[in-house]
């Protein structure tokens, strides 16, 4: 059965709300290593012609809150949370959908997956995206070709979008493990989970972005045309006529 | 979400297949229909007519159809997989039961079991197909407890008006109350569909844009920049909008032509002899469908996915 345990190792992303910059590389990145792994291809249909569309296992959104001066802008990268109560996949009728008992990676079997795109209705997130070329499912994989790979250099052995992040807002780790220094990071700057209300309990975190500086008393400005004198005074009084 | 009409007829024609199934099986089970070679033909030659085209046609949207038969392997966790396994178990005493009700007379008893068993696993399929939808939490419109009763009363009502048809145009005894019960399932139907609109306009959906972003901390949430310019799988499947304006007509069109008049239409066969009495019965359950499907259409076109919280959606 589509099954799963909440394993203990959870691996995730934790996403810094406050340093995001909303420059897109770790989409753009994700796009160009995925297109090549364990999902590829990431198909675009009509990429040069006036419709393009294609799949992408994340995107950057901007958000406003607040109003006035409390008001912010705040980039928010979106991609699939690793959820520990994914319904994606126990609505899986194939059982293509699934989650890793080792890492809790949620993944998607090209093999046997029919397609019917239940998933990704049952997904609150947005995060799968179906490939119209291929007629199956498609998401983010956390990298699992990346993370586990002992031929590319250890310090590359993280998703894309977290080693090329260029504002390090982006922190991969084990969410299972209370001294991880994702963890402490979460614990330290109060992560919290997208939609708590419908219970899927995402595994990647998202970090508020820090309080603003109040901001400098506004100094009244003098008023520009008084004590205006001489020729200048007298052009000014001709055109305040 | 996107109005797919591979879907929309699918569940359409198989709910009133398994409503009619269901009928006729419940009738022959309690001797209220005797065995005949040509109700058993058209009655259940139409009932497993529509479920069989209904089930084909719900793979047409998938990427993999020669994969179809791996839906099967996960009943345990996912409805769609225990709606593929139900109508294939139903298969079984409903194709039993049509063969020996057409060709053979088996006896009382051996209808009733088999009558019995088909309703049992007709009422059982819709109520997984229904089920499908209502365990979705990201679709308000769908995860409440309007949906169930709403597949149900509509596969009873358009079900039992197809079956009022058939047996009033063979002149059946028991056409007379099976219409008085495709009246009282219409007015059913009317009721739920009409409890269901009123529920979606009082009762908001859990999650906004601020939940969706955890930024309702700072204040209210709107989109500044979407993350790409044109459309994606998400906006495309999940972004469909319909005009409240259209809503509203298509909600008065669905009322009308699919429960209020093909009710006054059983009414007039009711009280009228043959041909008309046919003529009647038939209209009815052609306009029953008709309205079905557009109350169908509605379901998908209305219901708000939570993903687009995240493309300028105020509410899901
Ligand atoms: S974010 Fe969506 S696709 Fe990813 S595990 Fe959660 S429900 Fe599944
Ligand atoms: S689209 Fe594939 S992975 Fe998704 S629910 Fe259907 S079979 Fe499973």
């Amino acid at each position: 059965m589509t099954s799963y345990t909440t394993p203990t190792k959870r691996l995730g992303l934790v996403i810094d709300l406050d340093t995001c910059v909303g420059c897109h590389a770790c989409a753009v990145n994700c796009k160009e290593w995925n297109a090549g792994g364990h999902s590829a291809p990431l198909t675009d249909l009509d990429p040069y012609g006036p419709n393009a569309t294609g799949v992408w296992f994340n995107r950057v959104h901007s958000f406003e809150a607040g109003e006035g001066r409390a008001g912010r802008t705040v980039n928010f990268p979106r991609s699939c949370l690793h959820c520990d109560e994914p319904e994606c996949v126990t609505v899986c009728p194939t059982g293509a959908s699934y989650k890793r008992a080792e890492d809790g990676i949620v993944l998607v079997n090209p093999d046997t997956c029919i397609g019917c795109k239940l998933c990704s209705w049952a997904c609150p997130y947005g995060a799968r995206e179906y490939d119209e070329d291929e007629g199956v499912m498609k998401k983010c994989t956390l990298c699992v070709d990346r993370i586990y790979n002992e031929t590319i250099p250890e310090p590359d052995r993280v998703p894309a979008c977290v080693s090329t992040c260029p504002a390090h807002a982006r922190h991969f780790g084990d969410l299972g493990d209370p001294d991880s220094a994702v963890s402490r990071l979460v614990a330290e700057r109060g992560g919290y989970d997208l939609m708590p209300e419908l219970g899927y309990r995402p595994v990647n975190k998202y970090l508020p972005p820090r309080p603003g500086k109040p901001a400098p008393p506004v100094q009244p400005a003098e008023p520009a045309t008084e004590g205006l004198s001489g020729f200048l005074g007298w052009v000014d009084r001709m055109l305040s006529r | 979400m996107h109005p797919a009409p591979s879907v929309i007829v699918f569940t359409v024609a198989s709910g009133a297949g398994y409503g009619l199934l269901a009928t006729l099986a419940l009738l022959a089970a309690f001797g209220a229909i005797l065995p005949s070679l040509w109700l058993g033909l058209v009655g259940f030659g139409l009932a497993l007519g529509l479920i069989t085209a209904g089930l084909l046609s719900s793979t047409l949207h998938l990427g993999h159809p020669e994969r179809a038969w791996r839906a099967f392997s996960q009943w345990r966790s996912s409805w769609l997989s225990r709606e593929g396994v139900a109508a294939v178990a139903t298969y079984l005493p409903a194709g039993l039961l049509a063969l020996l009700f057409t060709f053979f007379d088996p006896g009382r008893g051996t209808l009733a079991v088999l009558g019995l068993l088909t309703a049992a696993g007709a009422i059982a399929t819709v109520f997984c197909t229904a089920m499908i939808y209502r365990s979705l939490k990201p679709i308000h419109a769908w995860c409440n407890h309007w949906t169930v009763p709403g597949y149900l009363a509509l596969a009873a009502a358009t079900g039992l008006a197809l079956a009022f048809a058939v047996l009033g145009a063979f002149g059946d005894a028991a056409a007379g109350p099976v219409g008085i019960a495709a009246i009282v399932a219409l007015a059913a139907a009317w009721w739920v569909k009409r409890s269901y609109w009123a529920f979606l306009e009082v009762v908001p959906g859990a999650s906004t844009p601020e939940t969706a972003t955890g930024l309702g901390r700072i204040g209210k949430v709107r989109l500044l920049d979407p993350p790409h310019t044109g459309e994606n799988f998400v906006t495309k499947e999940m972004g469909f909008r319909i005009a409240r304006k259209h809503a509203g007509r298509l909600r008065v069109i669905a009322v009308i032509g699919g429960i209020v008049l093909p009710a006054a239409f059983v009414v007039i066969a009711l009280a009228t002899a043959q041909p008309l009495h046919s003529l009647a019965g038939a209209i009815a359950a052609v306009l029953a469908l008709a309205g079905a499907l557009v109350e169908r259409w509605l379901f998908f076109a209305e219901a708000k996915h939570t993903a687009m919280l995240y493309y300028g959606a105020t509410r899901a």
